[in-house]
């Protein structure tokens, strides 16, 4: 090392000593914001490679076929031919404990062979995984067994069939807390299904073929293979790399959102690093004269400052990565209900290379348009000040922008993976901000030109703050609404992305569900719930049925035709309708006119959801015709609807006219309304000793465990957010703290001239509310709009704000800000002048 | 003996909106090298441009100002930054001192600069010199008035100049520690041989330079040779 840059290091060094305070609320912000992105990172990438390195214990199997019906010859042609290791046939039914009469809807699964090949099936008693088999037994949910004081050697009733229970499922690969929450899994040996008599007309099925193959084999170039010989057929198959591929992006919305949050962080960090620089530059520009004065070239004086920037960048970004790496490892507990395997978590030197680097790369970009000030400071200042003596070009500053947001743009989209929204973001952030500045120019502009002479002395004080020389206003209020309006967007994009999950339930509807109702025993069905003085709501008929040909083209052509527009679960999937004479709650008429019930002579006119639309391209007028159990029904599009599907209500696809259907093969769902759980759990009872087929959808149930999904998500959620919350205001202690330099001279002056402690409060207090209040209502307002933009274009979500951000941020910042602009003049309050004005200088 | 500062036609225009405001017009003379020399003027005369200029801090808009044998206007900022860390020191009215350095550090700052290994023992004898060998580790705000421009009289001579410059070295003290302050100024002007060029209200202290200049509105009224006390 050159005696140069040895003396710059020392140098650095020591006004990095006197200013350690002010410099460690610049580190707090960068510490901060790396840690967010640090811990987001890492749990995201340990999540993939988790997920890539379980794949197969993730799917139990190399791969599997499945269908939603028993397959047919040729389907099973194709299944025996690739020889299946072990099969699986499962459906959604309710069975009681004959023990104390307990009812429950769950998923019974029905396996034949030595599911699973990876991972394992884990039971308490270890054994009752293999025995259940052998003993005709059944692995029930551990969780259900608890809530049902229930005990290995009990039995359960499953349709006709009673079976004792071998042991307690604790968990099985692929499936999540929370997806077996609603129906926990039941395990039974696939030859004992037959017995249920379950299988009934109409009822939900799905069976499924697993394979192992040795690991020589290409799986992916096996799935290219199979591609031809599965066209047109109804099976799906599935490979482990698939799923694991399909799981990583289930979770990429996880991750999307939190890498949202931490880019915040993130962004707040790096604001609060450019308003700290700015006035820490700002009042050393008298220091750097001197020197240059005493012979310091241009580069000795910037450099000094830069390594004080990059080393505080650099210990901010590793202190930053070494907290993120100990935040990450509380995802894994946070999220372990979402996720169907456990996450290890690994500590490699990668992430705290990046945070280093990270911290290096932010601090500098974001403090180089301030440094750069000590480039072109004039050593003349040391004589007289003079502002424009120590411009920098505008070239420069330019340069200096445009590498700002590229930086922006690059990292955004490193984090979201997408050009668009990155450029949206950083559009966003370049618009609020050139809004922030303009506001506070054109506040300054207007407290100057309507100046309220006859105000009081400190009130008139308070507004002069904001527009002498040295003020404060722009930047403040650059701070404060950039950081208000980050906070706040969040905030009502976490409101959109939860009230987008969220679930609307009105007292007085109907909370227990009757599903797979036979037309035989509907009238009975009927009867029970009478007898129990309970309504019957409505009886909703079912008709199930296929598509034969759109507008003319054949369903089996269009699955051929690679041009083609229509999805293809369309063309597979197994429709359930059914037919009313009126529109229900969740059902908003879209386009035509809705029939409700069919004319003699007339076409018949079906209404289609608007989900269909978008899968389908139908529009009002097309043909349709269906394939309802082997009779085919031709109809005309004659409306279309908008679909609330948030509400437990049962919703169709498609819903025909009255008149049309009725001697169709049918089956009905019937619903009621049970004032109690004991009243329900009466009622499911009888229902199931003499239906046992019956499936019962307790909504309440549905409802408190939906809830309690939600307020897992919004835990997660609430977290990330309020980790950018704190950052944001570190930042604004930060930024309002450094001002303290700027006005506690100010102050010690007027109080030697006489100003009472209360009059200097005043003009302070007076000050900070202005500038408090301007920034953050100016940046809530800015992410009102830009969260409406979000949910309409992004989201496609209706948009009803939270008051949280006028109620609470507005005036939680304002004060906020006054506190701390209060503090700042603590030191002149509590001392003498001259002692003040002795530290100061 | 050689002029070590010579100034011909020098003028300095400053625009303030559409206006021109000239605060220097025409100025010619010369400092002869180990010369005492001052620069009186009224508030507003120009005296303090002068200087900047004279120091290689600003640039004229006409004229030439030729420093220690170099052209000022042939050097760029950095050039006349080397050339005050070998030949210049300073003394401002407020000492200029660097609130985040302590007292010793501040005067070894010019020392350092130019990569003297023995930058810190000189800078605690110079501090010793002016009396305050047992401050060197406080912080300016932890000095008095007259001790902080006593370490910026250490911190002037540490890189033993060939010409030093003073603003109005006693502007910001009292009158005794005021005359404390130029007598250790002149006492080591006197050791180290220096030229000394001073820019002061007070005509007591101009009288005890060689040489008077004497400015107002800009112009010089008079360049005259003092009998020094």
């Amino acid at each position: 090392m050159s005696k140069n840059t040895t003396w710059l290091f020392k140098m650095a060094w020591r006004d990095a000593k006197a200013s350690r305070v002010r410099l460690l609320l610049f580190m707090a912000s960068i510490i901060l914001g790396i840690s967010a992105v640090v811990s987001i990172q890492l749990f995201s990438s340990n999540l993939k490679d988790n997920i890539k390195l379980q794949s197969k214990a993730l799917m139990g199997a190399d791969f599997t076929l499945e269908s939603k019906q028993a397959p047919t010859e040729r389907e099973q042609q194709i299944i025996d031919s690739l020889q299946p290791d072990a099969k699986e046939i499962n459906f959604v039914s309710m069975i009681a404990f004959p023990k104390n009469g307990g009812t429950k809807l769950v998923k019974v699964r029905g396996l034949e062979g030595r599911f699973p090949f990876y991972g394992t099936i884990n039971t308490e008693p270890s054994t009752a995984s293999t025995s259940y088999q052998e003993l005709s037994g059944a692995l029930v949910d551990a969780t259900l067994m608890l809530q049902f004081d229930i005990k290995p050697g009990d039995s359960i009733k499953v349709g006709n069939l009673t079976l004792p229970i071998s042991g307690a499922l604790k968990a099985i690969p692929g499936s999540t807390a929370i997806s077996t929450s609603v129906a926990p899994p039941i395990i039974i040996p696939f030859a004992s299904i037959e017995a249920t008599g379950l299988l009934q007309f109409g009822s939900r099925k799905e069976y499924q073929f697993f394979y192992k193959r040795s690991d020589s084999l290409n799986i992916d170039q096996f799935e290219k293979d199979m591609k031809p010989v599965l066209e047109g057929e109804e099976l799906d198959l599935d490979t482990h790399t698939s799923t694991s591929r399909r799981l990583g992006k289930r979770y990429e919305n996880v991750g999307n959102f939190l890498n949202l949050a931490a880019f915040i962080a993130l962004l707040l960090g790096c604001i609060g690093i450019a308003s700290s620089v700015h006035i820490y530059i700002k009042e050393k520009l008298r220091a750097i004269a001197v020197l240059k004065c005493m012979g310091a070239s241009r580069l000795q004086s910037f450099l000094i400052f830069l390594i004080q920037i990059a080393g505080i960048g650099i210990l901010g970004g590793f202190i930053g990565s070494l907290i993120g790496i100990g935040v990450q490892t509380l995802f894994p507990y946070l999220l372990k209900d979402f996720l169907p395997f456990s996450v290890e978590i690994s500590i490699s030197a990668q992430p705290l290379i990046i945070g280093v680097f990270l911290g290096l790369f932010m601090s500098v970009l974001f403090a180089l348009l301030p440094l750069l000030r000590t480039w072109y400071v004039s050593p003349l200042e040391v004589l007289r000040v003079d502002e424009k003596a120590s411009q920098e070009p505008l070239k420069v500053k330019l340069l200096v922008y445009s590498a700002i947001l590229l930086f922006l743009f690059l990292f955004s989209f490193w984090l979201l993976n997408n050009a668009i929204y990155a450029l949206a973001f950083v559009a966003a952030t370049l618009i609020t901000f050139a809004t922030l500045a303009g506001v506070a120019t054109l506040s300054i502009n207007s407290v100057r030109r309507y100046f309220p002479s006859r105000w009081s002395f400190t009130a008139r004080q308070s507004l002069l703050n904001l527009f002498r020389p040295n003020n404060q206003t722009v930047v403040l209020v650059v701070a404060i609404g950039l950081g208000t309006f980050l906070i706040s967007t969040l905030y009502f994009t976490k409101d959109i992305l939860l009230a987008k999950t969220d679930i609307e339930q009105s007292s007085g509807d109907a909370n227990l569900i009757l599903l797979d109702v036979q037309t035989e025993q509907r009238e009975a069905v009927e009867q029970s719930i009478k007898a129990n003085d309970l309504p019957v709501m409505s009886v909703i008929p079912i008709v199930t049925m296929r598509l034969h040909s759109l507008n003319g083209n054949l369903v089996n052509d269009l699955r051929q035709d690679s041009t083609s527009q229509v999805r293809r679960w369309v063309l597979n999937h197994e429709f359930r309708a059914t037919y009313r004479d009126s529109l229900i709650g969740s059902e908003t008429l879209m386009d035509g006119k809705w029939t409700p019930r069919l004319e003699p002579g007339a076409p018949v006119e079906i209404s289609i959801s608007d989900n269909l639309v978008e899968s389908t391209n139908l529009k009002v007028g097309d043909a349709v015709i269906f394939n309802i159990q082997g009779v085919l029904m031709e109809t005309t599009v004659g409306s279309i609807r908008a679909v609330d599907w948030r509400q437990l209500h049962p919703n169709f696809t498609v819903l025909f006219p009255v008149g049309v259907l009725e001697s169709a093969p049918q089956f009905n769902v019937i619903m009621t309304s049970v004032s109690d759980e004991i009243h329900s759990a009466k009622l499911q009872r009888e229902l199931i000793a003499k239906f046992p087929n019956l499936t019962v959808l307790d909504l309440r149930q549905v409802f408190n465990i939906v809830e309690d999904i939600l307020d897992k998500v919004s835990w997660v959620i609430n977290f990330m957010a309020f980790f950018s919350m704190v950052t944001g205001i570190i930042v604004l202690i930060g930024s309002v703290r450094t001002s303290k330099y700027q006005r506690i001279k100010e102050s010690v002056l007027l109080r030697t001239l006489g100003a009472k402690n209360a009059q200097i409060l005043k003009i302070t207090a007076f000050e900070y509310l202005f500038l408090g209040l301007l920034g953050s209502l100016v940046g809530i307002l800015l992410a009102l709009l830009s969260s409406l933009c979000l949910a309409l274009l992004l989201f496609n979500e209706p948009f009803v704000p939270s008051a949280i951000p006028f109620l609470v941020f507005l005036p939680g910042i304002t004060l906020l800000v006054l506190i701390i602009g209060l503090s700042n003049i603590r030191t002149v309050l509590k001392s003498s002048p001259l002692a003040v004005l002795r530290k100061e200088g | 003996m050689p002029n070590i500062l010579k100034i011909t036609g020098l003028e300095k225009t400053y625009s303030s909106g559409n206006k021109q405001l000239t605060v220097l017009h025409d100025i010619s003379f010369a400092v002869e090298k180990g010369q005492t020399f001052s620069i009186v003027g009224p508030s507003g005369s120009g005296k303090t441009t002068l200087l900047g200029l004279c120091a290689g801090l600003d640039q004229p808009n006409a004229g030439n100002v030729e420093l220690c044998g170099h052209d000022l206007n042939t050097l760029n900022e950095d050039q006349r930054a080397q050339l005050r860390n070998k030949d210049v020191g300073f003394i401002f009215q407020n000492f200029q001192l660097l609130p985040t350095l302590t007292a010793l550090e501040n005067v070894s700052v010019p020392l350092e600069l130019q990569g003297d290994k023995g930058a810190l023992k000189k800078s605690i004898e110079l501090l010793e010199k002016v009396g305050l060998g047992k401050r060197v580790h406080h912080y300016p705000s932890q000095l008095s008035g007259g001790e902080q421009q006593r370490v910026a009289l250490a911190r002037a001579f540490a890189n033993a100049p060939s010409i030093l410059f003073a603003d109005e070295p006693t502007g910001n003290l009292d009158e005794e520690t005021g005359e404390k302050v130029i007598q250790l100024l002149f006492e080591l002007n006197k050791e180290a041989g220096t030229t000394l060029v001073i820019i002061t209200h007070d005509l007591d202290l101009a009288n005890r330079t060689q040489q008077i200049l004497r400015l107002k509105g800009g112009h010089i009224l008079t360049n005259e040779r003092t009998e020094v006390l």
